[in-house]
């Protein structure tokens, strides 16, 4: 199975390699579009800010091709923002394959942005990249910015109310949190997307 | 609901792990891998790495031990000390750190939050500041704590230091108490607290765990996001799934 990683920027590719590696998969990085286009799995990961991301995978000429993909990809942290509709962030165009806006947290008594740190997951409908989750379980979380609950939503979290925690529409899937440091909890999110 | 987390410190020297009696006198305590795995699998939210190799005149301290730590370890790390620079964080983070954390090349030089943030995002950029109280009972910061013969005390007031790295771009901040640390009479809560309500972002207390309660008191009485400490883990007087089960019942919310 050929994985790929969209170096789209961002300090966490290393890591999500790593913990693919951990499940028995080597994923090659890369932004070529025919490496991009042939794999069997494209994982965008990311961390930073939506407008510098865009601005990369525009540089890159990825825009239109990741838009064009039918095989399962899945976009972590920013890497799931950027295939939603618009960010708040830099008032950011993204990808919009997923219907979705991304909003800024607002602060407030007892929630302190960044939203960092291990929160409960709730799935709210069945989907093959849940299986074997059970309520109540717990991911890493590190973000600003968030998706609301939409029909697109998979699972929420909690933080001053529910926001989207994994997202999916046809064979676009996203997850807020960190998979690749969620502990057994993202391992087997990862596997479950690798099979899926 | 948001947990809160529990965070071994551990003291690397050189790519193992170090237990520092005095600043001078480190016992070995075992490979840096070995011991973030039994931390991970005890059940630890988050580690931190404080690295206390000294640097050699002009060259960069190897920390080649980074990545391996990133390669087998899948919760997420801080890495602190010694980093100086947009580069040398880069090179940090890129090993795989999630975090980078900045104590004393910050007071030197505080532009040094803003290229971080701006370079990494917030979310990456954790700011340590050691806090001791003065005898006219304010709090101020000291500085190159790594080495007592060094320590500085600095006419900076801790809080006052607090809201200047929010607003340069701190995404956590981990306030290390000096007057409780390493006596393990529980943390300062009162500056804790006075500190909670200034930090707007992740606050980490540090400094002066010694029993369950500690804990309890700290994310109860003085809100903290999260617990740092170091003796009373790798000594094994507190063991990190029994503490979690404590502060589940104590209705403190943990990931268990």
């Amino acid at each position: 199975m050929a994985v790929v990683l969209v170096d789209a920027g961002g300090t966490n590719i290393g890591s999500v390699r790593y913990a693919l590696q951990r499940l028995g998969v080597e994923a090659a990085l890369t932004a070529d579009p025919e490496a991009i286009r042939g794999a069997d799995k494209v994982i965008l990961p990311g961390v930073g800010a939506a407008g510098p991301g865009m601005a990369r995978l525009r540089e890159l000429g990825l825009v239109e091709l990741m838009r064009s993909l039918t095989q399962p990809v899945l976009g972590v942290c920013l890497g799931m923002q950027l295939l939603c509709a618009h960010s708040e962030e830099g008032d950011t165009d993204c990808l919009g394959v997923i219907d979705a806006p991304v909003r800024r947290f607002h602060e407030a008594p007892g929630l302190r942005v960044p939203h960092m740190g291990w929160n409960a997951l709730a799935p709210v409908r069945p989907h093959p990249l849940l299986d074997g989750l059970a309520a109540g379980e717990q991911a890493y979380f590190v973000h600003s910015y968030a998706v609301p609950v939409g029909d697109y939503t998979l699972a929420t979290s909690d933080f001053g109310g529910p926001f989207s925690a994994v997202i999916a529409r046809g064979n676009f899937h996203g997850m807020q949190f960190h998979p690749e440091r969620s502990a057994g909890v993202g391992a087997r999110l990862l596997m479950n997307f690798l099979s899926l | 609901m948001l947990s809160r987390r529990i965070i071994p410190c551990l003291d690397v020297r050189d790519g193992q792990v170090v237990k520092g009696v005095r600043f001078r006198d480190h016992v070995v305590m075992g490979e840096i891998v070995d011991l973030a795995l039994r931390y991970r699998d005890e059940g630890a939210d988050e580690l931190v790495f404080y690295d206390i190799t000294a640097s050699p005149e002009g060259r960069s301290v190897d920390r080649t031990w980074v990545e391996r730590v990133a390669r087998v370890i899948d919760i997420p790390f801080c890495v602190a000390g010694g980093i100086r620079s947009v580069d040398e964080a880069r090179a940090v983070l890129h090993a795989g750190a999630d975090k980078i954390s900045v104590n004393s090349p910050a007071l030197e030089r505080p532009e040094l939050i803003d290229e971080l943030a701006g370079a990494f995002g917030v979310q990456c950029v954790v700011v340590g500041i050691d806090s001791l109280r003065d005898a006219d009972g304010q709090w101020r910061v000291r500085q190159y704590t790594g080495d007592p013969d060094k320590t500085q005390a600095l006419a900076r007031g801790t809080l006052d230091w607090m809201v200047e790295v929010q607003r340069r771009g701190a995404g956590e901040i981990v306030l290390n108490c000096m007057g409780s640390d390493g006596v393990r009479q529980g943390y300062d809560l009162e500056q804790l607290r006075a500190a909670r309500a200034v930090c707007h972002v992740p606050l980490i207390a540090s400094g002066g765990a010694g029993a369950p309660e500690h804990f309890r008191d700290a994310f109860q009485d003085a809100d903290v996001d999260g617990a740092l400490a170091a003796s009373v883990f790798h000594s094994g007087a507190i063991a990190i799934p029994e503490l979690k089960r404590y502060l589940a019942r104590e209705d403190v919310a943990v990931r268990l």
